[in-house]
């Protein structure tokens, strides 16, 4: 855990070292205190959450500990409404991983590779919305819906999707273009040289070496999706998402059924992050061992 | 010769042309819709007509300056909260995490595994007022009898560093982690202090992370309105309630197209300034790199 890495010759004359070492001690010692603490303030309010998804809770309102119960558990979408709500937020997730990420991935290959009139602006109109609160992001969306009314009603699952869509690009193209950047081109220049077209280079050169960065601005835009209450909320109409169901259970009654799902869905994406590292952990190795890495 | 090199001039336009398209279909076209509903008068009975009618901006700063206020004290505060908690802890785990260093981040994203709904409700339940947290403040003296935490702005700029936190540890782990400890070395052996090695060397070389970080907590942090619902009451409203229940509640449709604007145009001059400040032409794009 220490800094044994980095040496440091003490060279200055010290007068008191011993009270110097201990003081020093002290120091390094506080900081690892203070980051251990700062770690349980982030980790505090999810063990709250996992352990009240146990309690035996006789009123409206999940807020005190009243004994411990798998009843919840056993029952996870007997809330009313719950499961469609769940089932809403997956679709709109799935579809929207799969269109931003495309649509996203497309302009980060654009602009980290060639250089062309109108990539300042370009680059700076993909910032913007990044730079944009949800709620402004969210009310101007609806603006639209409410004047040109697309769907009718003007509001419902298109418009969610569409409003997932259109927050999440931005992140792909950062994610993506991120990944982009250290990239080698030569790589594509010796499979074309070899005879690849250029759909072939693209998908047996370019696609599996950015396909980590893909994957990680993939994963992000689901979590976004699920997650989103702001935007979803304006877009909505009728239809409702977990998010939205959380809300208004929250004006109401807490049921513990949502702290079950939503321990279910955390524990969900962690084997998912854990599985992503190992298998990149195991890609690595493999390379490592390999002398020539598969070109 | 492939398609790659004989057009290379339109090839970068087919790629953009999807994606940019969306965008302007349902980000730039939004925008202006919203700025001709912020200067339309009417009602939702008798319709809406489009008049110029520059005055809902003008009232909306008399009726709502005290929200956009509090929302950027409040921003502001939970901001520099974020960033006092935020670089010890990603200094701790990029310079001693050692083999951990990967698991140690895990636990900083853990809260984002969880909905945001979720993790704000989880608050009340800590904060509530026959809670663990009271009881020990009440118990030490550090509150008064029918003192409470909850509904208060104390509460609501909790929840706030709270909720954007990660947005900060990250990009000021991930500038920490790129220092070549060969500088830290250099530093020491140039006779410089603990102090100096890091007032001059990690400190500086860290400030992309900083600046990267401040700006994605701030950003999200002023436009919030979940954190003084849940946790707050009336008198800690900011500016997203007020535009979220303009729209949603009261079909006040001009006066939150109005106030949403003027929260984005101030958060962008903000931004803009903040990025010429601190200098990242990173901010922009990745060229700088």
């Amino acid at each position: 855990m220490e800094a044994a890495s980095i040496t440091r010759p003490e060279v200055r004359a010290v007068r008191h070292p011993r009270l110097l070492a201990f003081a020093r001690g002290l120091l390094n010692q506080s900081l690892n205190v203070y980051a251990g603490l700062a770690l349980l303030y982030l980790l505090l309010p999810i063990t709250i959450i996992i352990l009240f998804s146990f309690n035996d809770t006789q009123s409206r309102f999940n807020f005190t500990w009243q004994g411990f119960t798998l009843q919840h558990w056993q029952d996870p979408f007997g809330v009313p409404g719950i499961g469609d709500a769940m089932m809403n937020s997956l679709k709109i997730a799935i579809l929207a991983t799969i269109i931003a990420t495309v649509l996203g991935t497309m302009m980060a290959l654009a602009l980290v590779r060639y250089q062309f009139r109108g990539r300042g602006v370009t680059n700076l109109f993909i910032f913007i919305p990044l730079a944009t609160p949800e709620v402004v992001l969210g009310a101007s969306l609806l603006s639209l819906f409410l004047s040109v009314n697309l769907t009718s009603p003007p509001t419902g699952f298109a418009t969610i999707l569409i409003a997932h869509v259109m927050f999440s690009i931005s992140f792909v193209v950062v994610t993506v273009r991120s990944r982009l950047i250290g990239f080698d081109r030569h790589l594509e220049e010796a499979a074309q040289d070899l005879g690849a077209n250029s759909m072939q280079t693209f998908l047996r050169v370019t696609l599996p070496l950015i396909a980590p960065g893909v994957l990680a601005a993939a994963l992000l835009t689901f979590a976004l999706s699920v997650d989103d209450f702001v935007i979803t909320n304006f877009n909505a109409g009728a239809t409702i998402t977990f998010p939205l169901f959380v809300w208004g259970a929250a004006r109401v009654s807490v049921p513990p059924q949502i702290n079950v799902i939503a321990t279910m869905i955390f524990l969900a994406t962690l084997l998912l992050m854990v599985l992503t590292v190992l298998q990149q952990r195991r890609a690595a190795r493999m390379s490592a061992v390999m002398p020539e890495p598969g070109v | 010769m492939s398609l790659f090199q004989r057009r290379p001039g339109l090839l970068p336009y087919l790629l953009l042309a999807p994606g940019l398209l969306f965008l302007l279909l349902f980000f730039a076209l939004p925008l202006y819709y919203m700025a001709r509903t912020s200067l339309e008068t009417g009602t939702l009975f008798t319709g809406y007509q489009f008049d110029w009618h520059f005055e809902t901006y003008t009232d909306a700063i008399k009726n709502y300056h005290e929200q956009f206020i509090r929302s950027f004290v409040y921003a502001g505060a939970a901001t520099l909260i974020a960033l006092a908690i935020g670089y010890p802890l990603a200094y701790a785990i990029a310079l001693r995490g050692g083999k951990w260093k990967n698991a140690l981040l895990l636990l900083v994203i853990l809260p984002f595994f969880v909905t945001y709904l979720i993790r704000t409700l989880s608050w009340e339940t800590i904060l509530a007022d026959n809670g663990v947290v009271v009881d020990t403040l009440k118990a030490i003296g550090l509150l008064g009898d029918d003192g409470r935490i909850l509904a208060t702005s104390g509460a609501v700029i909790a929840g706030i560093t709270y909720n954007f936190l990660p947005f900060m540890i990250l990009p000021l782990y991930a500038s920490l982690e790129r220092i070549d400890p060969r500088m830290l070395e250099a530093g020491y052996d140039l006779y410089g202090t603990r102090r100096a090695v890091f007032t001059r060397v990690t400190l500086p070389l860290s400030m992309p992370g900083v600046v990267a970080g401040v700006l994605l907590t701030f950003i999200p942090a002023a436009g919030d309105f979940i954190n003084a619902e849940l946790l707050g009451t009336p008198r800690q409203t900011m500016i997203g309630n007020v535009i979220q229940s303009r729209y949603l509640e009261l079909s006040d449709y001009a006066t939150a197209a109005a106030l949403s604007f003027m929260l984005m145009a101030v958060i962008l001059v903000m931004v803009l300034a903040w990025a010429k400040i601190a200098g990242t032409e990173s901010l922009l794009g990745a060229e700088a790199r």
